[in-house]
This record gives structure tokens, sequence and C-alpha cells, in this order.
């Protein structure tokens, strides 16, 4: 019930802000879609009630992102680098790194901050390691992914219980 | 008034530019990067730095409007699918056996038996030769 309140009234927002157009009609026709989208969602709800474990921290998250965006900045330059100077790169590796987080949220995180660094790909995501594929693989490839998997996993608030 | 103008003109502009050269730089690496494993690499380069260069600058652009709202909810919309979709490709592309060539090859192929088999099944229509 909480929880629905809640999904209102961020849809409500959402289309308030989305919108722009405050006349009557314009906002009936908000309500209604506001209406549609929950029941749709009930629905939803009824035929697959997976539950997703986020127990993330909203502070820890932030600071996660901040450093996530240093991380990004650096192996942009990187890969720029690559491209821009005309080397084939021929230092392609595939292997394998440890996640040891707990929750599914966090662990779509730390897959996603691996793909979003250039020069890193996650392709195969296991329980407890990712494959990742490296455009040039380097000693340190392994150092820098443990520390964001490190990361990652201070993120999460340790109240998980087993929601794998 | 006239300074911050020129501020937020000089810093909007700067971001922008910057994104586009970053878009420009991943699309000559999609062209130049010889194979698929390599190519996705250079697709990252838009994903990460040129979107959110060109978000940022457009914000800038926006000021304190509903436009800059919505510039904010794309940029974390992309920021969010932009890695999921590379995801899918790349594992849509290992899981049909098309693996990386590269200098590891033995280690490639030793992982290949491990993660393709269970998925094997899945596919039909492609053959085994997958090259591309």
């Amino acid at each position: 019930m909480i929880q629905g309140i809640i999904a209102v009234l961020g849809l409500v927002v959402l289309w308030l802000l989305m919108s722009g157009l405050y006349k009557t009609l314009v906002l009936i026709f908000g309500g209604l879609s506001v209406l549609l989208t929950i029941f749709i969602l009930n629905r939803m709800n009824k035929v697959d009630g997976h539950k997703l474990g986020y127990d993330i921290g909203v502070f820890a998250t932030l600071h996660y992102l901040v450093w996530l965006l240093f991380e990004i900045v650096k192996s942009n330059w990187a890969v720029t680098k690559i491209i821009l100077s005309g080397k084939i790169p021929n230092n392609q590796k595939l292997f394998k790194v440890p996640a040891t987080q707990k929750c599914e949220t966090a662990q779509v995180v730390f897959a996603n901050s691996i793909t979003l660094t250039p020069g890193t790909i996650t392709v195969e995501s296991e329980d407890d390691n990712f494959l990742v594929h490296a455009l040039n693989f380097a000693e340190g490839d392994m150092e820098a992914l443990a520390e964001m998997d490190a990361r990652v996993t201070a993120i999460e608030t340790g109240n998980a219980e087993g929601s794998q | 008034m006239i300074a911050l103008d020129w501020i937020v003109g000089i810093t909007s502009w700067a971001s922008i530019i910057a994104g586009s050269a970053f878009m420009v730089i991943g699309a000559i690496g999609t062209l130049r990067f010889p194979d698929f494993w390599s190519r996705v690499h250079a697709v990252s380069v838009t994903d990460s730095a040129g979107m959110l260069l060109l978000t940022l600058g457009m914000c800038i652009q926006g000021g304190f409007t509903l436009i800059t709202v919505k510039l904010v909810l794309i940029g974390i919309f992309l920021f969010i699918t932009g890695p999921t979709a590379t995801h899918a490709v790349a594992n849509a592309a290992l899981v049909s056996g098309f693996l990386p060539r590269g200098a590891d090859r033995t280690i490639v192929s030793g992982e290949k038996k491990e993660i393709i088999k269970p998925k094997a099944t899945s596919r039909k229509r492609k053959p085994s030769k997958a090259k591309k």
C-alpha cells in the first residue's frame, strides 16, 4: 500500500515536470494516465511478483557516482588515445572478475560501471563473478576492477538477506 | 549580468563541442578498429563521455527551466540504458559463439566450453561458423 502511494506520487511529479502545461483538461488526462499506469503495474505485479533487492544507501551511492565519473574521464582518455594513435589494439583479453555484491541492484551497478568505463565490457554475469572483455589489458587492470568491486560492495547497507 | 552570460555561454559551448568531439572520436574508432569486440569499446566512448558532455552543455544552455529537468531525466536514462544495451550486444555475440580474437586464445577457448555449453541449446539459426 505504501509502495502504491509512493508510486502514484512519483508518477504525478514526473508527469507535472514533463508536461509543463497546466490546463484543466490536460491535468485530467494526466491523472487518467497515472491511474492507467498504476492499473497496469498492479496487473503486472500479479503476473510476476519478483521483488527487486535494493539494499543500497543513497549517500554512499552518490559518493560512488562521483568517484565513477572520475574513472570514466580517465578511461575515456585512454581509449581516445588508442583510437587516435591509429594502432590496432592487439592486447584484447577476456577474463573473470570476482563480484562480491549481495543484492541484485549492487550487482547491476557494478556490471554497468564496468561497461560504462570505456575499455572494459561485462560480457556475461554469473552469481559471484563477471566475464569481462578488455580492449587493452594491462597489469593494473585487475587491481582497478577489484577496487571498483570493493567500492560497490561498500554502498550496500548490509541487511540484504540473500536476495540473489 | 553580462559576465554571467559569458560564463554560461563559454562553459556550455565548451562542453557541447567537447561532447561532439568525443562522438566523432567514437565514430572514428568504430570505423577504424578491426573486429567486432574492439568496435564495441569504441562505441562506449560515445556512450559515456559524448553523451554526458552534450547533456551537460545543453543543461547549462537551458538554465533553471523544465527543459533542464527533461534533459537530466534523459541523461539518467541514457546513463543506465547505454551500458545495458552494450552488455546485451556483447552477450549476444558471446552466446552465439562469436569469440574475440587475440593474444590469449587459450584462455578464451578455455572459457568457451564452460560458458557456451549451457546456452548452446537456445540458438537455433546460427551455425558454428560465426564469422563477420
